[in-house]
């Protein structure tokens, strides 16, 4: 089922193959493999500074000399092809090579400061090797050596030391070639070379990390690692990303227990070389507000440190309590192996189904597309396939802020010339620009349409989006679905019969790295482990073989999502008895129209529910109706994340028991019961599974840390109340994922949700779009100064015929605001459609969930300057 | 010659040596009369430039010479107004665990910049395995007359490279003023934070009571509200 293998028949093309000697070894290789390459598969490593096998040779180092037979002088190894009955001579063999080489490394330490003790590259510095291995002992240089004041700063986040620079443009083309932010250039010529900055233009790309990674020298610091360890104070571990779906390779450098840097792993099949800032340097969380030790809420409602025996006892006798009744909640931050847990614990040991991780604007549409599609698919759209698409249509999706890798892909693809990319978006972002491509411009909601109607490639369609629609039925054609869309009921159901009708494949991907893991290993009402429907008994007969349980052990009727469990605590249902089977539908509907009218502000739902209170104690003779959710565990989820955050304070308020698994404080804190620590990432194995599907694996990074998994403290209190839900190791659990497997069975039927009306904005307003930037106040970016300085600046974007209707000035305030607060942001004239609104979801000075309360899509008030 | 009985041979051997100039050296009574010879390596030093600044870059070159792994340097940045050494870098933290050194010597061979040097301090023993890791402020050496403690800024107009070559002879007037004006601000400070610890013991309990009030679920005290208050939306969820 994996893309890599060829499908039988389509044989590879024949590869020309060249024969040439290297040192008297005689080798073949395909034709236009590059010399330095060659005689790296016979183990000899020619010097190099600027050679990159990621990117086009400049040979502008000169260091990679070597003899060629014929050529009167030695040519740059890492710009000259194999040629056929080739003879090379490197430094090995060839006095002329060898003297070459160290002549090209006395003129690079002529103007070097060769300040090593206090350059953060000594001790791995490919420079100070190769001037042991292909230099002289003694300088005959002593003149005065040029100086230029250092550092200086290209961003918040890098440093340059242009003393250092031994202009290898390994930097410039990065920029220019890979990440497509060409905002740092060589300047000047001869022995003024040097790497620089548009004068007003910082060096703000979301990828300015790897230029780090890939200097030769310490010409290129972060200031984040700047003299913090040498080499040989770190012990490098491999793990993976855990900021987004893309599941970056990482190597993770500790220096007694404590991360110092992170740097991406060589993965070609994910993440190539690269990764982006946000996977590089957010790492501060990991020991920012953490919580040491279990916390336990009195009788006098404070909260107490308690042992972990006690709190368990509590949690259980807590949760015995409220059992049948419990909504689990995680976020994004659990593995597969701990998403696993929450999904075995609830079912098992609560006897509950109403699980979800979705801690973010969701829908119903989205969960059963979820389940229809997405759910044990195993390896579907590879990185691999994106660069051989005809079309890429993203929906729903901002690449570069989503899932940077992704974007580097795309970029790669487009500048190959074979790929396009298209998007159905308000207007053309940064990132979406730079891979260059056609937007067919909808606003939040309208999307639907434009989907519809690429489906039908009807003959009204613009010549543009009939372009696309006619290349999505090319064979390898790709529809990247991303998590916004859920937010716009019918639009899911839209892509999901796209995807049917064009033939393209349809790939979902999700912001946060834990989701798609969380799906496959049955952390979702509805799903359980590797996408078996719960409704299905033959599937849940699967389960709970592996579970060593009664096959009815497990909850039959799907439960409750997030957003629904939410309603069931504020909303108690009416109190008659209702028909066996129909409790969730009931819920279903009642959260379905709670979805919708999120825009609506928490006051008048709380006067709905009291009126239902009200009518329902009526009918039951003045019965307390009782909440079809009493209690909650929750795991890493922050309140903010969700469209509407005080109605979930008042959740937690309102609901009798809340058990927080938490890695730091967080907003929950106040409304718990009992609080877990549990371990974070560096502190526990376990793996996320990224958008292809792939499972992305790492080990225990801090060996001394003995922090529990959320697995594990979920298994304790199983324990206690007397259910076996296994021990919670990520290695036990990992074998019984394997045992799983996928469900070969009947999936659900994918969404068929018709499309919405779009609201239509009277003068003054306009609807709202949204999505969060790459670098934003996500707590997984806690304290990391520098990162933070890098982010985009918020900005409100409105198309120049609606910011002229409101009278608001380009780089003046404008003002959007809801019922719920506002937000008043400087004006970015944009292309985009008229009447529609664009600011960053949780930017400083734009946290549209907790000032505004509303979701995408929603028409809100916008003004010229600021706030009344 | 009659044989004289062992016993009697014996005991001459040890009635001549009470006659015998004596051997021992009185340690520790007498230990000034016996130092050590000129080149001995004993506990090390971490030397400053003429005007205080320390020399050490935290470059740790010497924790990486040293054989025995007795050496931890963490290096940081030279900020603006807090400045140890000359140049970017200096050796924030600094120590030597001398259960583990073996006094070769080869770390102060491989410092660059003549910061590290060994004393002929031999008395490297106690009672306890902290007391034997000494930090920075335990090796760094003495003022002189004419130095100023760091931080301090550099003698104004001059480079790194002038303090190698050996320009800067002495603490100047406004590096003497700048550490003087540090000082008196620093013990103000200290004064002010006496006088506000007394008053934050009544701002406790006012803080108590204002907080239970505001909750509905729970009587909430102050703990916990600090608690909460280092949570980023932690006062939102108190308001209701
Ligand atoms: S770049 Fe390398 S050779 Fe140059 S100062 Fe830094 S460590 Fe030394
Ligand atoms: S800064 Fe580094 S990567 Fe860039 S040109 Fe100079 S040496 Fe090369
Ligand atoms: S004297 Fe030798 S053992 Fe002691 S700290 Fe220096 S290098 Fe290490
Ligand atoms: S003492 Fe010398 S070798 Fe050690 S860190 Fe300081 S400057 Fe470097
Ligand atoms: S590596 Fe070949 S010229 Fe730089």
């Amino acid at each position: 089922m994996t893309v890599t293998t060829p499908a039988t028949g389509q044989a590879l093309p024949p590869v020309e193959l060249v024969t040439c000697t290297i040192d008297g070894i005689e080798m073949s290789v395909p034709k236009g493999t590059l010399i330095i390459r060659a005689a790296e598969q016979l183990g000899i490593e020619v010097p190099r500074f600027c050679d990159h096998p990621l990117l086009s040779p400049v040979a502008a180092c000169r260091m990679c000399l070597v003899e060629i037979e014929g050529q009167p002088k030695p040519q740059p190894a890492c710009a000259v092809a194999v040629g056929d009955k080739m003879v090379i001579k490197t430094q090995m063999t060839s006095e002329i090579a060898d003297t070459a080489q160290r002549g090209v490394m006395e003129f690079l330490l002529i103007n070097h400061p060769l300040d090593c003790p206090v350059c953060d590259k000594g001790g791995e510095c490919p420079l100070q090797n190769q001037a042991m291995t292909a230099g002289h002992a003694e300088s005959r240089y002593n003149g005065v050596k040029r100086t230029f004041p250092k550092p200086i700063n290209v961003s918040a986040q890098i440093l340059l030391d242009r003393e250092r620079c031994v202009s290898c443009a390994r930097c410039t083309r990065f920029a220019d070639e890979i990440a497509g932010d060409p905002f740092i250039e060589l300047l000047e010529r001869g022995a003024h070379q040097q790497v620089g900055t548009a004068d007003d233009q910082p060096f703000d790309s979301y990828f300015s990390g790897n230029t780090v990674q890939i200097c030769p020298v310490g010409a290129l610091t972060s200031a984040d690692y700047r003299f913090k360890a040498r080499p040989f104070d770190l012990v490098s571990t491999p793990s993976t990303c855990e900021h987004c779906a893309a599941g970056c390779g990482l190597r993770v450098d500790d220096r007694r227990n404590k991360v110092q840097r992170r740097l991406a792993l060589d993965v070609p099949e994910v993440n190539e070389e690269w990764n982006c800032d946000k996977g590089r340097f957010a790492f501060t969380y990991l020991d920012t507000d953490r919580i040491t030790h279990p916390w336990v809420r009195d009788e006098d409602g404070d909260l107490v440190p308690a042992s972990w025996p006690e709190a368990i006892a509590i949690a259980a006798e807590k949760l015995a309590g409220v059992r049948g009744k419990v909504g689990v909640l995680t976020g994004g931050r659990v593995t597969r192996e701990d998403a696993y847990m929450y999904g075995k614990f609830a079912r098992l040991a609560l006897d509950s189904d109403d699980v979800d991780f979705r801690s973010r604007a969701t829908s119903t549409e989205e969960a059963q597309f979820l389940a229809s599609s997405v759910a044990g698919s195993g390896l579907g759209v590879t990185y691999a396939d994106l660069e051989k698409a005809p079309i890429v249509l993203l929906v729903g999706i901002e690449p570069e802020e989503e899932a940077p890798i992704v974007f580097l892909r795309l970029r790669k693809a487009t500048l190959e010339g074979s790929t396009k990319v298209a998007a159905i978006s308000s207007w053309a972002s940064p990132g979406f620009a730079k891979t260059g491509g056609t937007v067919l411009a909808a606003a939040p909601g309208a999307e639907t349409e434009v989907i519809e109607a690429l489906a039908t490639n009807a003959a009204t369609l613009s010549e543009a989006a009939s372009a696309v629609a006619t290349a999505l039925r090319e064979p390898g054609s790709i529809i990247l679905l991303g998590e916004r869309l859920s937010a716009h009921p019918g639009a899911i159901s839209a892509v999901s019969n796209l995807a049917g009708a064009s033939g393209a494949a349809l790939a979902w991907i999700p912001r946060r790295a834990g989701e798609r893991g969380a799906l496959d290993a049955g952390a979702l009402a509805g799903v359980l482990p590797g996408g078996r429907p719960l409704t299905d008994a033959a599937a849940r007969a699967e389960v709970s073989a592996v579970w060593g349980t009664h096959a009815d052990a497990l909850p039959s009727q799907p439960g409750l999502a997030f957003a629904e469990v939410i309603d069931a605590v504020l909303t108690p249902p009416i109190a008659e008895e209702p028909a066996p089977g129909t409790e969730a539908d009931d819920a279903l509907i009642i959260a379905e129209t709670a979805v919708e009218s999120a825009a609506v502000a928490t006051d008048s739902d709380n006067e709905a529910a009291d009126a239902a209170a009200q009518n329902a104690g009526i009918d039951a003779d003045l019965e307390e109706p009782e909440p079809r959710i009493s209690g909650l565990v929750i795991g890493g989820v922050e309140i903010d994340d969700l469209p509407n955050p005080d109605k979930f304070r008042e959740a937690l308020r309102d609901v009798d028991v809340v058990i927080s698994l938490e890695t730091r404080l967080s907003g929950v804190d106040a409304y718990a019961d009992v609080i877990f620590p549990v371990a974070v990432d560096t502190e526990r194995a376990g793996s996320y599974t990224n958008w292809e599907g792939r499972v992305r694996p790492f080990g225990k990074i801090l060996k001394d840390a003995f922090t529990l998994t959320d697995g594990r403290v979920l298994a304790m209190i199983a324990d206690q109340l007397d259910v076996n839900i296994g021990t919670g190791e990520p290695a036990q659990v990992r074998r019984e994922l394997d045992e799983l497997g996928t469900f070969s069975g009947p999936r659900v039927a994918p969404p068929a949700v018709p499309a919405q009306s779009v609201s239509t904005p009277e003068p003054g307003q306009a609807i709202l779009a949204s999505w969060r930037h790459l670098l934003d106040l996500g707590v997984l970016q806690a304290g990391e100064k520098y990162l933070a300085a890098t982010a985009r600046p918020a900005v409100a974007r409105l198309s120049g015929a609606t910011a002229a209707g409101i009278g608001a000035i380009d780089g003046e305030a404008v003002t959007v605001a809801s019922d719920s607060g506002s937000i008043t942001l400087p004006l970015l004239v944009t292309d985009m459609p008229d009447g529609v609104v664009w600011i960053p979801g949780n930017s400083p000075g734009s946290e549209v969930n907790s000032s505004l309360a509303v979701v995408p899509g929603a028409v809100v008030s916008i003004t010229a300057g600021g706030a009344a | 010659m009659a044989e004289l009985p062992q016993a009697v041979r014996g005991f001459s051997t040890t009635f001549f040596t009470m006659f015998r100039k004596v051997n021992t050296e009185q340690y520790p009574e007498d230990k000034d009369k016996y130092p050590p010879k000129p080149a001995f390596h004993g506990r090390h030093q971490l030397n400053r430039h003429p005007d205080g600044l320390e020399k050490c870059v935290g470059c740790e070159l010497c924790a990486w010479a040293c054989p025995a792994d007795a050496i931890y340097v963490e290096g940081a940045d030279n900020e603006e107004g807090e400045r140890h050494s000359p140049g970017e870098r200096y050796g924030v933290v600094y120590q030597i665990n001398y259960l583990r050194c073996i006094l070769c010597g080869l770390c102060i061979e491989a410092c660059p910049t003549r910061a590290l040097t060994m004393t002929n301090e031999y008395e490297l023993a106690d009672n306890s395995r902290e007391k034997l890791i000494y930090e920075k402020d335990d090796l760094l050496a003495p003022l002189m007359p004419g130095m100023a403690e760091a931080p301090h800024a550099m003698v104004a107009g001059t480079t790194a490279k002038d303090y190698y070559e050996g320009k800067v002879t002495g603490a100047t007037p406004a590096q003497l003023e700048e550490v003087a004006a540090r000082e008196a601000a620093k013990a103000a400070a200290q004064a002010a934070s006496d006088a506000a610890a007394l008053e934050q013991v009544a701002d406790v309990d006012a803080l108590g009571v204002a907080v239970a009030g505001a909750k509905s679920k729970y009587a909430a005290n102050a703990k916990e509200e600090a608690l909460a208050a280092r949570a980023t939306d932690a006062g939102k969820g108190g308001e209701q």
